[in-house]
């Protein structure tokens, strides 16, 4: 049996490449190490009667013409988009986030006035950078050096988006995506809660702080998903994050696709330069005319690939891809919802993002700590209840809380991590809530902590970088991973890459497994049946 | 005023209520006798409190009470503010006497419309500016280099616009003397132990006034105004009916007939003063103003846009309507329509790409949709371009004014 396309890893992105290229009628088998399918998008029941997210919590990125193209709707995927969010502030005040627009400025108005009036313009010109963006998403980057008709083509296309700009709108958006965040937020706002608020997404899945070049990008990132059309605006997936990798795996299988589980790629066999299949650590070889792989491009060239089958000049850039690790999690199982004294009773911001980080400087001190070669004393933390809207993922009155954390590098002090270190990152994280929210620890059931180590033991992201690659402007777009090979191909004629080392970058996002199927197809002149472009931004 | 006014809860707890209640709330909730509301700047206000006709026509027959708290206040204060202003906005603000208010707008370094307000001058180095949106950083930032203080106070002042033919005889009955009070100036009054502060200004092209007053005073001028302006038959009425006036006025509102500078997400959506028909406010020759530049060069080179008022054929209105040439090329689009019950004529407010405002204006039609029953009937409806205001009567600026 030699398959069409042999897809290494079950992630999201591989199950998206995987489906389409199904659909397109290419026989297609995805390989998973775990006994689960999911990657980082995975939900798993680690205690009775809860499930978990166990990496990535909520969804906003996943591209909407995927969900309908590969009819995940049908196949049990629901989004539900969260109500609210605060930042609790050290005095014991709180600032929240309302999606309600006069709430939202009466709040800000709280702790300071001319914040309120900023914050319309603020969102207007992120917005803007979203709104040129997005059409992005979906398409392959134009290679600048080729010199062939398509990405010729595709520069035109970029250079058209370019000069539908004004003068001012090119300034801004090329200060956008090299400056940092507490900059560009200097501009607009001077309360420093807010500013806080606003930096979370800046920093999330990358090892940079808050005043360094290049986090305004990573907001960006954040900040150009959508819930149906609301852009900006996040939300669960209804039964965890796992249930989008369900429902595509139920697409997938629909389609005709297949799924072993159980036995990863040990090597990723080439002959003749071309990729032929893949050997399992189990010692099964399965036959491909084509290898997909969604696992990150350090662990599929210089893991997967034998060395010599690569020009030097590629392994090096590879080596250099930054994928450092920055974070790590926390997975509680509750008996009871926290009670955050900050908080007024019933307060919708419960429903949505809670964090304890109230200055851009806390959050530039904690990238300190990892700087230094430690995690975070006094973490950053961007921690959900999905329970609290979702009612599948633990008994009626229990609850799911769901813990990102940063920073937490890949070695403590250059040393592997030790189970006592990953005890000592997990208390440090459950103090500060305990200090916001007196008897939660009384209220845990169990607790499953992951530092970058147990994320690149289990999911197989090197170093746990959430991302396959950080998402600063020199590894995005014809430079991500690997300037040359930023259109899912690599040295290797029939070895792809999908996964969100590839433009357009990490989250659970779809787009970089689609893009590459898009890709695959047109490599076989197989036209994008059942593949919608990017819906237009009007 | 006892338990009248709302009740302040946890100041955390603003999420219950996301709309605030104006001062006047209780007796503009009493009056609503549709119960219909609708968000404006962060308050609830009414949309209509019985009968849209009713309010309408007594905007043009007698005399009639809108509640204008919404609109956003700021103070600016200081031996630079008239410099400041002037700095700020188009207009000649150091030309504005005491006790005198002025339309005005302001734009941004590229010259577009950030906002249109009135400027009141309350004193030598006083002033108050009303307007539509929030512009506090926009205020701060532009008072860099100037000794001027700039405040939000929309909470601090109470407003009601009296509007109506007979509006100076009912102000006359509750005690409150403006007869020589001309359009554009204003006067102060002792009301209940506090200053009531009358200016001629408003916003239905008609005779009328906007009342100003603290809080602590405001539902004791309403129950006055009430008492002395039943002889005229007195009616609240709901923005539906002040917008079928304005229109008639001829008059625009920022974010419905222009997408202000910083709110715009699509580049080409501002517009600037010679494309809102609004070139005349600017002084040239005070010194420089933000802006002026840009303005410079637009008036060397020529505008995309104009802005006007546009005479429909047949009685159906035309809200949102595009303007074609010729039946055929786009040329424009309607932000304001009406079949005017003043008038009886069916008008509308349009941008319309240059020249077919004026050299080209002869051929240009609008395509209505008009839902009849589920059914849309299309129409396409002759439209010629006419002079605003289109409702402008000699009573509006009469000093002093007539009884009716």
């Amino acid at each position: 049996m030699i398959y069409d396309a042999v897809i290494v890893g079950a992630g999201h992105n591989g199950l998206v490449a995987a489906s389409y290229l199904a659909r397109a009628g290419l026989k297609v088998v995805v390989v998973e190490k775990n006994d689960w399918i999911g990657g980082a998008a995975v939900s798993r029941e680690l205690y009775p009667g809860f499930t978990y997210s166990n990496c990535s919590y909520v969804s906003s990125l996943f591209r909407p013409e995927i969900m309908r193209d590969l009819e995940l709707p049908r196949h049990g995927l629901q989004i539900l988009p969260y109500e609210g969010g605060a930042l609790f502030t050290e005095g014991g005040d709180y600032l929240g986030m309302f999606r309600n627009h006069d709430a939202n400025r009466r709040e800000i108005e709280r702790h300071s006035p001319r914040d309120a009036e900023a914050y319309d313009r603020y969102a207007r010109d992120v917005l803007r950078h979203c709104r040129f963006i997005r059409p992005m998403l979906l398409r392959t980057a134009a290679d600048p050096a080729s010199f062939r008709p398509r990405d010729i083509a595709e520069l035109a296309w970029l250079g058209k988006q370019m000069f539908g700009l004004s003068e001012m709108a090119m300034y801004d958006m090329i200060r956008f995506w090299t400056m940092s965040i507490a900059d560009y937020l200097d501009e607009y706002f001077e309360n420093p809660a807010v500013k806080a608020y606003q930096a979370v997404a800046s920093i999330i899945g990358t090892a940079l702080g808050p005043m360094s070049p290049g986090t305004a990008y990573v907001l960006l990132h954040h900040a150009m998903g959508d819930v149906d059309g609301n852009v900006g605006a996040w939300g669960f997936a209804r039964g965890g994050m796992g249930s989008i990798t369900k429902a595509l795996a139920a697409s997938l299988k629909a389609a005709g696709g297949e799924i072993r589980t159980g036995s990863g790629v040990e090597r990723i066999l080439v002959s003749n330069g071309r990729a032929t299949g893949v050997v399992l650590e189990n010692g099964d070889e399965v036959s491909g005319r084509r290898v997909v792989s969604n696992m990150d491009v350090k662990r599929t060239f210089l893991k997967h690939v034998d060395e010599d089958e690569l020009p030097a000049s590629f392994v090096k850039r590879v080596k250099n891809f930054k994928i450092r690790g920055s974070s790590g999690k926390l997975n509680i199982a509750l008996d009871r919802a926290p009670r955050f004294t900050a908080l007024p009773e019933g307060a919708p911001n419960m429903k949505g993002d809670l964090h304890f980080t109230d200055s851009i400087e806390k959050m530039e001190r904690a990238y300190d700590d990892w700087k230094a070669g430690h995690f975070s004393r006094d973490p950053f933390q961007d921690m959900m209840i999905p329970t609290m809207i979702d009612p599948t993922m633990a008994p009626p009155g229990k609850h799911f809380m769901s813990c990102f954390i940063q920073y937490a590098p890949p070695k403590i002090e250059g040393q592997d991590w030790t189970d006592a270190d990953r005890d000592a990152f997990a208390k440090a994280c459950l103090d500060q809530i305990e200090a916001h929210a007196p008897g939660f620890k009384d209220s845990i059931l169990h607790v499953e902590v992951r530092t970058p180590r147990e994320l690149e033991r289990e999911v197989g992201l090197t170093e746990g970088n959430i991302f396959q690659g950080e998402l600063t402007f020199d590894q995005l777009l014809f430079n991500r991973p690997v300037p040359g090979y930023a259109q899912y191909r690599s040295p290797i004629r029939d070895l792809w890459i999908c996964g969100s080392s590839t433009h357009p970058g990490g989250g659970v996002m779809g787009a970089p497994g689609r893009n590459a199927a898009a890709e695959i197809l047109r490599d076989v002149k197989m036209p994008k049946k059942d593949m919608s472009d990017a819906y237009a931004v009007l | 005023m006892k338990a009248e006014k709302p009740m302040q809860p946890d100041p955390r707890q603003h999420y219950l209520t996301p709309l605030r209640q104006t001062t006047f709330h209780p007796r503009t909730a009493a009056a609503n006798r549709l119960n219909s509301w609708g968000p404006w700047g962060g308050y609830t206000t009414v949309l209509e409190y019985d009968d849209l006709a009713m309010e309408h026509s007594a905007i043009r027959n007698a005399a009639t009470v809108y509640d204008l708290c919404p609109m956003v206040k700021y103070r600016v204060r200081g031996p630079e503010a008239a410099a400041y202003l002037n700095r700020l906005t188009v207009r000649n603000a150091a030309k504005l006497p005491v006790g005198a208010v002025h339309y005005t707008i302001w734009c941004d370094d590229a010259g577009h419309i950030i906002d249109d307000g009135t400027l009141f001058r309350l004193g030598e180095a006083d002033f108050r500016i009303c307007c539509q949106e929030r512009h506090l950083p926009w205020l701060l930032d532009s008072a860099f280099g100037f000794e001027v203080s700039v405040a939000e106070e929309t909470e601090e002042i109470a407003a009601l616009s009296l509007q109506g033919p007979c509006s100076f005889a009912v102000l006359k009955a509750a005690g409150f003397d403006v007869a020589a009070l001309k359009p554009f100036r204003m006067a102060t009054f002792g009301f209940d132990g506090g200053e009531l502060m009358i200016s001629r200004t408003g916003f239905t092209g008609d005779l009328g006034y906007e009342l100003w007053i603290a809080p602590d005073h405001a539902l004791a001028l309403w129950d006055c105004l009430f008492e002395a302006g039943a002889p005229w038959g007195l009616r609240p009425i709901g923005t539906q009916a002040l917008d079928l006036a304005r229109t008639e006025a001829g008059f625009i509102i920022t974010n419905l007939d222009f997408v202000p500078a910083h709110q715009a997400v699509r580049e080409d959506r501002v517009r600037s003063p010679f494309e809102m028909s609004l070139d005349w406010m600017i002084d040239w020759n005070k010194g420089h103003f933000t802006g002026r530049r840009a303005l410079l060069a637009e008036r060397e080179r020529g505008s995309r846009w104009a802005f006007v008022g546009l005479d429909i054929d047949g009685n159906v209105s035309a809200e949102h309507a595009i303007v074609y040439h010729d039946r055929k090329r786009e040329v424009g689009q309607i932000t304001a329509a009406c079949w005017s019950p003043t008038l009886k004529r069916n008008i509308a407010l349009a941008h319309l790409e240059r020249p077919y405002h004026a050299g080209k204006s002869d051929n240009l039609w609008v395509e209505v949709y008009a839902m009849r029953e589920l059914q849309y009937v299309k129409l396409m409806l002759r439209a010629k371009v006419c002079d605003r205001p289109f409702f402008n009567p000699d009573r509006r600026r009469a000093t002093p004014p007539g009884p009716f």
